[in-house]
């Protein structure tokens, strides 16, 4: 009865062990926020123990990466609910435009330029190190 | 007459969660169809459009926040899910994550610190309040960890999300030439910067300049997702905006 879905049993099953395995791995992030009082959100901690799991055991099964790359493909339309939400704090966008939009425009391009000039100093700085140490 | 059962379907559908649900997902693919024909152009943000458009059919039909959201929470839960999700791209990156370790990790915790400073600093000098500013610092990190922290520091979740897919719209429209003002021609370089300060949109962007841009971006917002939610918390307390505990 599976197969009038076009994916067949296994495929769906497929979905359901790749769905229960990231759940876990929230659920498991979420207790851990709650028992330490770490400050930070439990699905960040789900992230870094399915990376550790993957890590440990060495590959992203198929069946796993296909599941994270829909989650992933369709990332913007999870924003939506609470992105709605801004009809709730429309006083607050409307008194303090300015320095949102100065925060948004201004702090994103500091942000760029700080980060790239960074890691292309850091690897020219690397890269004359290593020509010193060949000679 | 016959607008009592009209009346009476609309009182039924506005009670259950499938009205908004359904509404949520119409007005996304009517969005995403707009952005194809505008040529993928950042400007024509699918998220943006599907808010307006959905905030405009609640404002028409006189419908509260709350009953849409009792609706569209099925959509929202799934953030939580995705973010773990994230560990799959980074996993992937690992053998170049190896390579150019130090200067990632460089970039990456001064990238984090300039992003959150910037944002509460430029919002300070322009007279920004606290709520606005806690739910301002963490809007370069992808938005399901964004608003995590904001939620968690006594920001505003539902306003970081707006300020979240803002600066990824920001970055995508920009980035790219500033990165070009800036003499940078390495696709690393470029790409980890875009996914710091635009996390997916602004890697949506990258990927449209180069496979290796792209990588590098999706990587940079995994990456700063973790480091913002462990670093934006002590660096808020620090600076004051943040009580202790």
């Amino acid at each position: 009865m599976f197969d009038a879905t076009g994916a067949g049993p296994r495929g769906g099953c497929a979905l359901l062990e790749a769905l229960t395995l990231i759940l876990i791995c929230q659920f498991a992030g979420e207790v851990a926020v709650l028992v330490t009082g770490l400050p930070v959100p439990g699905p960040v901690l789900g992230m870094l123990l399915l990376l550790a799991w993957l890590w440990r055991s060495g590959e992203v099964s198929e069946r796993v990466g296909r599941t994270a790359d829909t989650l992933l493909a369709n990332l913007s339309l999870l924003f939506v609910p609470a992105g709605v939400g801004v009809m709730i704090h429309w006083e607050r966008v409307r008194d303090q435009w300015a320095a949102i939009t100065a925060a948004l425009i201004l702090g994103t391009l500091i942000t760029l330029a700080v980060t790239a000039l960074t890691m292309a100093g850091m690897q020219r700085l690397l890269a004359r190190r290593r020509e010193d140490g060949d000679e | 007459m016959n607008d009592r059962p009209l009346t009476e379907i609309w009182v039924y559908l506005a009670a259950s969660p499938l009205l908004w649900l359904t509404a949520t997902l119409v007005c996304y693919l009517a969005a995403l169809k707009v952005y194809r024909l505008g040529g993928e152009s950042p400007l024509l943000n699918p998220v943006a459009i599907t808010v307006a458009l959905l905030i405009g059919l609640l404002q028409l039909t006189g419908t509260r926040y709350q009953t849409y959201f009792d609706g569209a929470q099925f959509v929202h839960f799934l953030l939580g899910p995705a973010t773990v999700a994230l560990a799959i791209p980074l996993y992937r990156q690992r053998d170049r994550l190896r390579a150019l370790a130090l200067p990632i990790l460089v970039a990456l915790l001064v990238g984090v610190v300039t992003a959150g400073l910037s944002a509460v600093g430029l919002g300070v000098l322009c007279g920004a309040d606290p709520v606005t500013l806690i739910s301002l610092a963490p809007k370069s990190a992808t938005a399901p960890v964004a608003m995590g922290i904001s939620e968690k520091l006594g920001g505003l979740p539902s306003l970081t999300a707006v300020l979240v897919v803002s600066t990824g719209i920001v970055g995508a429209v920009l980035g790219p030439g500033l990165l070009r003002l800036l003499g940078c021609r390495d696709d690393a370089v470029k790409g980890f910067a875009m996914g710091l300060s635009a996390h997916g949109i602004g890697t949506a962007r990258a990927f449209q300049v180069s496979p290796v841009m792209g990588a590098f971006s999706g990587l940079a917002m995994a990456l700063s997702a973790f480091a913002t939610a462990l670093l934006l918390p002590p660096l808020l307390r620090w600076i004051g905006l943040v009580g202790a505990g």
